[in-house]
C-alpha cells in the first residue's frame, strides 16, 4: 500500500510489557523505563564509539549492523519522516557501539567474552558480545497491523552475559543431508536465539558427506550423492565464515569407532570384518583397531581436519560402539590376546587413547560422548565429556556429578534431543531443567561449561527441520544464557510466543507453542 | 536399555539402502511398481516404452464424452504433463532405451456423462481402467473424476532413467476405490491456514487420490468464516481481520478442489465450540452462573430461546448455499454442561420439559433441532459420536464420525448396527505425534475389522485423517501431513490385501520423494535421500 506512513507514539503502559516480553533470552540485567523513543528507519544508525576498539572497517561489525538494521527495518528505502509531530525525541536516533577489544578478523572461541551492557545510547563491554546486543535490539521493534513500524521502543537499560560459555546446537548431516542453504539459515536462527557453537555431525553410518581433499575416495563412495549430497571445502568454508561472523563456534565431529559404516567404501581395510562362523560374512563393524594402517590413515585424516576447522575443540564421538563384530573377527581375538586385553572396553579405550593422542599432536582439544568417560579410557585433563545418556549407566545429573568430581569439563545434551517428539508442549520440559542441579562443590559446578541441543537426522531433513527447530531449541537457549533466576514458565511462554512471531517476521519458519496467531503468518509453502 | 535414537538401526538401514536401489532409474522395482496407493489390479510387463517429451502428449479419446469444453480434464492434462517431465533436463548420451517403442499418446476417454462441470458427490464413481501398450496409452472412465484418478496413476508409471530418459513399462491397470469417503480434516479455528497453504494440501491430496476435505472452519479460538449474513461473526470472531476467509478465498478453494475431484465438507460445530461465535453474535451463548450470580464467561451454544434457532436458519441457509456438497458436518462433541447446569433459566426449561438433570436431553432437544433444519435445507448432516451415543433422533442416512480411540471397533459395530452410515477417523489422529515411524500404525489399521454383518460393513463409507491445529500452522503442517497422511490414503483406497508393511515403505519412500519433487515439503520416513531433488526444498 503506497499510502502516507504514519510514525505512531504508542500509549506506554501498553507498550512496555509487549517489548519486554518479546526478549528471548532474558538478559541477565534489564531495567525498562516508561519513557519511549522513537526509531526512524531513514536515519537511524549503528555507530561506532571515539573510544572502540573496534572502528568502521571491523567485518564482524560492519555485517552486523547491515544486518540487523534489516531485521528492524526490512530492506525498503524509506521516505524522511514527518518531524511535525511531537514524537521525536533529539538525538537517540543512533545505537553507540564501544567494543573493548576488537576480534574483529578472529574466530570466536571458548574463552570469548559476550558481555555487554546496553542503554539507550549502549557501551559496550568486549568482543562478541556486540552481536548479541543487537540481537537483542532486534525484537524490540515490531510492525503495526498498517505495515508501518512502530517506532516507539522504551527507555531501557540492560546488561548482560552469558550463564554458561558453550550453547551449542548439533545437526546431523548424515543421516539426511542438509543443503548448504538450511545450514545457514540455521546459524542465522542460532544467532536470534544467541547460540554460538554449532556442534556440526558431519559424518555417521549412512553417509559420507565430507568432502576430503587428502581421501577423496571417502565422499565418492561414501555419500548418498558424490556430486549433489556433499560438502566441499568451499562449502565448508563458507559454513565457518558465516558462523564466524554471527559469533558463532564450528565445533566439527568426525566419530569413531563407531558410527563409521559410512567409511568403509573409501577407506578399504578401515573397518573391521565381521565373521560368521570362521569365515568373512561380508558386512562390517568398527574401525578396526588391530592395525597399524588405521592409525596412519586417522592421523592422516585429522591432520587434514585440523587444519580444515579453525576452532581449539574437535569432537571426537566415541559413542555406542558394538563388541558383536569385534568379537566375531579372529584376528581382533588374536590381538587382544597379545595385548593381554579381557575386555572389549580395553579395546575400545586402546584405540581411542591412540586416536587422542593423535589428535593432541596437532594442538587441538576434544570433545567426547560420555561412554569415553564411562569406559574409564585415559584421557587428557582438559578433555570435554558431553553427557547424552539420560538413564543409563546412570541419571544424566549424577553422571554430570561423576565427570565433574573427576575433574573434567561437562557438556549436558541428555535431556534436549529435540528429534524425540511429542505431542503438547515439549519445550517446557527442556526449559525446567537445570544443567547445575547435582549435588556437587562449587569448583565442581564450574566445570560444567553448558549444554547442546541435538537434532539428530533419522527423521528430520529440510523439509521440516526448521519448524521442529524453532521455538523449541530456544527453550535450551534461554536456558544456556540466562541467570538461573529465569524460570518463571507463564513469563517465559509469554516472551517464546512472542519472539517465535518476530521469527516468523524475520521469514523463519518457527511453529507454534499454542493456539493464537502472528500478525505476519508464514508464507512460502 | 533405553530406545536411543543415536542408535542405528541396522535392518532399518539396510532397507533404506534398498529403497535407494530400487529408486535408481533403469532398475525395475522388483516387490511392486512405486504406485502409492496401490491399485486394484496391475498387470505389469517388462517391456518398457520410452516417451518423447517434445512429442508425447495427453488428449481426448476419439469416442470421449469429454472434450477439449471439459476444462476440468484440459487443465488436468496440463498439470500432470507438468508433475510427469516438470524436472526434465535433456542429456546428449547415447541411451538404448530411446530405441525402444515409443509410446506417442496418452488417450484419455469418457464413458458416460462426462460430469465436467459438476461438483463431486459421495456416489461420484472414481473407477477407471488404464492400458499402456505402443504406441497409444488408453485411460478409460466412466466419468471425469476416475480419469483424475487414473492421470495420477499414469504420472506414477513413468519415471527418468540414468541417460534422462523417460520409460514406462507396458501395463494393464483396473482400479477403483475401496471407500468411498476419504478425508483429511484441518482445523483453521487453532491456527489461521493461508489459503495458499490449503490449496498445497489439496494438491498433496489428489497425489494421495484423497476425495473429501473436512473443513473444520471455526471453534472456540477464532471464527475465521466471513458470512455474508452475519459479517460481525468474522469482524469480531477472528484473529484479525487479515486472518478470514472471504467468500472469494472459499470459492476459491472450493473450485480448485472440484477440478481435483475432491469434495469439502464445511464443519460447523456446536453447541460447543463455539465461543468465537459469542463475539459477534449477542446472546447466541449461554451465560455462566456463580453461586446464581451471573458469571463473567459464556458456555455452549443456548439451546433454550427460538433466537438461537432463527439465526441458525439463516446461518446455515447461507452455509448450504455456499459450499455445494450435500453434506454439512455439525460437529456436536464434546459438550461441557457445567455452565448449562449453572444458569438458572436453563434449569428451568429442564423442568418445564421434563428433562430432570440428564443434561444429554437437552444437548438432544438442541441437536435435533438444528438436523432438522438443516433437513429442510435438503442437505444431510455428519456428526460426531457423542450425538450418537447421547441417543440423539437421527435423520437415515445421518452419518456419524468415530473419533473416540477407545474401542472404536466396538462403536463401529454399534453405530453401524443401528443403521448409520460411518465414518471413522479414531486412530487416525495425525495431530497427536510421536518419535519414530507412526505412519505404519495407521497403515495397520483396517476399517472393517470388527464385528458386524456385511450389510454393516457395507455403513463403513471411509475414514479421515485428522490434523488438529493447536499446534498446527502453516509452518508445519506439510511436513506433518505428508507423507503421514498418505498411509491413510492407501488404506481408504487400495484392496484389503494390501498390507505387506516392508513393500509399503518401499513403495512410500519413493512416493514421499516424488511429492518433493511436485513441491510438497512431505518429511521423510526414515534415514535415506531423495536422488537429486532435495536441494529442491530450499
Amino acid at each position: 500500500m503506497a499510502g502516507s506512513r504514519l510514525w505512531v507514539s504508542l500509549l506506554l503502559g501498553a507498550s512496555l510489557t509487549f517489548w519486554a516480553s518479546a526478549v528471548w533470552p532474558w538478559p541477565q540485567y534489564i531495567q525498562i523505563y516508561s519513557q519511549c523513543y522513537t526509531l526512524y528507519p531513514n536515519n537511524f544508525q549503528f555507530r561506532y564509539h571515539v573510544s572502540s576498539a573496534a572502528q568502521p572497517g571491523c567485518v564482524v561489525l560492519d555485517e552486523a549492523f547491515r544486518r540487523y538494521r534489516n531485521l528492524l527495518f526490512g530492506t525498503g528505502s524509506w521516505p524522511r519522516p514527518n518531524f511535525a509531530g511531537k514524537q521525536q525525541t533529539e538525538g537517540k536516533n543512533m545505537l553507540v557501539i564501544t567494543v573493548m577489544t576488537a576480534e574483529c578478523n578472529e574466530f570466536p572461541s571458548l574463552e570469548s567474552v559476550e558481555n555487554s551492557n546496553t542503554c539507550l545510547e549502549l557501551e559496550l563491554q568486549p568482543s562478541w558480545p556486540k552481536l548479541l546486543l543487537l540481537s537483542l535490539e532486534g525484537h524490540q521493534v515490531s510492525r503495526s497491523t498498517e505495515d508501518n513500524f512502530f517506532p516507539c521502543r522504551s527507555s531501557t537499560k540492560i546488561k548482560d552475559f552469558p550463564r554458561f560459555p558453550h550453547r551449542g546446537l548439533l545437526l546431523d548431516t548424515s543421516r539426511h543431508y542438509l543443503p548448504l542453504s538450511t545450514i545457514l539459515g540455521t546459524l542465522d536462527v542460532m544467532s536470534y536465539n544467541k547460540f554460538n557453537v554449532f556442534h556440526w555431525h558431519m559424518v555417521d553410518d549412512p553417509s559420507f558427506p565430507y568432502e576430503s581433499f587428502t581421501f577423496p575416495e571417502l565422499t565418492r563412495k561414501g555419500s548418498y550423492n558424490p556430486v549433489t549430497h556433499i560438502y566441499t571445502s568451499q562449502d565448508v568454508r563458507e559454513v565457518i565464515e558465516y558462523a564466524r561472523l554471527r559469533g558463532i563456534r564450528v565445533v566439527a565431529e568426525f566419530d569413531t569407532p563407531g558410527h563409521t559404516l559410512s567409511w568403509g567404501p573409501g577407506i578399504p581395510g578401515l573397518l573391521t570384518p565381521c565373521y560368521s562362523g570362521s569365515l568373512p560374512s561380508g558386512t562390517f563393524g568398527p574401525v578396526n583397531p588391530s592395525l597399524n594402517s588405521t592409525y596412519d590413515f586417522m592421523s592422516t585424516f585429522f591432520l587434514e581436519i585440523s587444519s580444515v576447522f579453525p576452532d581449539f575443540y574437535l569432537h571426537l564421538g566415541g559413542d555406542e560402539v558394538d563388541f558383536t563384530c569385534w568379537k566375531s573377527n579372529p584376528n581382533i581375538q588374536a590381538f587382544m590376546k597379545k595385548k593381554g586385553f579381557t575386555d572389549f572396553k580395553q579395546l575400545e579405550s586402546f584405540y581411542i587413547q591412540t586416536l587422542l593422542d593423535i589428535v593432541s599432536d596437532y594442538d587441538k582439544g576434544y570433545v567426547v560422548w560420555q561412554e569415553v568417560f564411562d569406559n574409564k579410557v585415559k584421557i587428557r585433563p582438559d578433555t570435554i565429556i558431553q553427557v547424552w545418556r539420560e538413564e543409563i549407566p546412570v541419571d544424566y545429573m549424577k553422571e554430570m556429578e561423576q565427570i565433574t568430581k573427576a575433574g573434567f569439563r561437562a557438556l549436558l545434551s541428555a535431556p534436549w534431543y529435540l528429534n524425540r517428539i511429542a505431542y503438547g508442549p515439549d519445550w517446557k520440559d527442556m526449559y525446567k531443567v537445570e544443567p547445575l542441579g547435582f549435588h556437587g562443590t562449587p569448583e565442581m559446578r564450574n566445570l560444567v561449561i553448558g549444554g547442546e541441543a541435538c537434532m539428530w537426522g533419522e527423521y528430520v531433513d529440510s523439509t521440516n527441520l526448521v519448524s521442529r527447530l524453532w521455538p523449541r531449541a530456544g527453550a535450551i537457549a534461554e536456558r544456556l544464557w540466562s541467570s538461573n533466576q529465569t524460570t518463571d514458565m507463564e513469563f517465559a511462554y509469554k516472551r517464546l510466543s512472542h519472539f517465535r512471531c518476530e521469527l516468523l517476521r524475520r521469514g523463519i519458519q518457527a511453529q507454534p507453542i499454542s493456539v493464537g496467531y502472528c500478525e505476519q503468518e508464514f508464507e512460502h509453502t | 536399555e533405553p530406545p536411543s535414537p543415536r542408535r542405528a538401526r541396522g535392518s532399518r538401514l539396510l532397507l533404506a539402502l534398498l529403497v535407494l536401489l530400487a529408486q535408481a532409474p533403469g532398475i525395475p522395482a522388483k516387490p511392486s511398481p512405486p504406485l502409492w496407493p496401490m491399485p486394484q489390479s496391475v498387470k505389469m510387463s517388462p517391456q518398457l516404452l520410452h516417451i518423447d517429451v517434445e512429442t508425447f502428449y495427453i488428449d481426448h479419446g476419439p469416442n470421449s464424452t469429454a472434450g477439449p469444453t471439459c476444462s476440468l480434464l484440459q487443465e488436468a492434462f496440463r498439470r500432470y504433463y507438468d508433475y510427469i517431465f516438470g524436472s526434465y533436463k535433456k542429456r546428449y548420451d547415447i541411451d538404448e532405451s530411446e530405441l525402444e517403442p515409443q509410446l506417442e499418446q496418452l488417450q484419455v476417454s469418457i464413458a458416460l456423462e462426462s460430469q465436467c462441470d459438476c461438483f463431486p458427490n459421495e456416489s461420484s464413481d472414481e473407477s477407471y481402467s488404464l492400458l499402456v501398450q505402443y504406441p497409444v496409452a488408453f485411460l478409460k472412465a466412466n466419468r471425469v473424476w476416475g480419469a483424475l484418478r487414473g492421470l495420477e496413476t499414469f504420472s506414477q508409471l513413468v519415471y527418468q532413467n540414468s541417460y534422462g530418459t523417460f520409460n514406462i513399462n507396458v501395463s494393464n491397470i483396473a482400479d477403483s476405490p475401496r471407500f468411498s469417503y476419504r478425508g483429511i480434516l484441518i482445523d483453521t479455528s487453532r491456527h489461521y491456514l493461508p489459503v495458499r497453504v490449503i490449496l498445497k494440501t489439496l494438491d498433496a491430496m489428489a497425489f494421495n487420490k484423497f476425495n473429501v476435505l473436512h473443513w473444520h472452519i471455526v471453534d472456540d479460538q477464532s471464527f475465521p468464516y466471513q458470512s455474508v449474513t452475519f459479517p460481525q461473526l468474522s469482524n469480531k470472531g477472528s484473529y484479525s481481520l487479515s486472518h478470514i476467509y472471504t467468500p472469494s478465498d472459499v470459492y476459491k478453494v472450493l473450485e480448485y478442489a472440484r477440478i481435483r475431484g475432491i469434495r469439502v465438507i464445511p464443519e460447523f460445530d456446536s453447541p460447543g465450540h463455539t465461543q468465537s461465535w459469542g463475539q459477534g453474535e449477542k446472546d447466541l451463548l449461554t451465560p455462566c452462573y456463580n453461586e446464581r450470580k451471573k458469571a463473567e464467561g459464556v458456555g455452549p451454544i443456548n439451546p433454550i430461546l427460538n433466537t438461537t434457532y432463527t439465526f441458525f436458519a439463516t446461518f446455515f441457509k447461507e452455509i448450504s448455499e455456499v459450499f455445494p456438497d450435500h453434506f454439512i458436518h455439525l460437529g456436536g462433541d464434546e459438550v461441557d454442561f457445567t455452565c448449562w447446569a449453572s444458569n438458572p433459566d436453563i434449569q428451568n426449561f429442564m423442568k418445564k420439559k421434563g428433562f430432570g438433570k440428564d443434561f444429554t436431553q437437552l444437548e438432544s432437544f438442541y441437536i435435533k433441532k438444528i438436523l432438522d433444519i438443516v433437513t429442510t435445507l435438503n442437505k444431510s448432516s455428519i456428526v460426531w459420536q457423542e450425538v450418537f451415543d447421547n441417543r440423539v433422533e437421527l435423520q437415515p442416512g445421518t452419518t456419524v464420525e468415530v473419533w473416540k480411540s477407545d474401542n472404536y471397533f466396538e462403536e463401529l459395530s454399534v453405530v453401524t448396527a443401528s443403521g448409520f452410515p460411518v465414518i471413522l477417523s479414531a486412530p487416525w489422529y495425525l495431530d497427536l505425534i510421536s518419535y519414530g515411524q507412526d505412519w505404519t500404525k495407521y497403515y495397520k489399521v483396517d476399517p472393517l475389522n470388527f464385528e458386524g454383518s456385511k450389510k454393516q460393513k457395507q455403513l463403513v463409507i471411509g475414514g479421515e485423517a485428522c490434523l488438529w491445529g493447536e499446534y498446527v500452522d502453516a509452518t508445519n503442517i506439510i511436513p506433518r501431513l505428508w507423507p503421514r497422511a498418505s498411509a491413510v490414503g492407501e488404506r481408504l483406497w487400495s484392496p484389503q490385501n494390501v498390507t505387506d508393511v516392508q513393500d509399503a515403505y518401499n513403495r512410500l519412500a519413493i512416493h514421499r520423494c516424488r511429492m518433493i519433487r511436485r513441491g510438497i515439503a512431505a518429511q521423510p520416513l526414515f534415514t535415506g535421500y531423495c536422488p537429486k531433488y532435495e536441494n529442491k526444498m530450499e
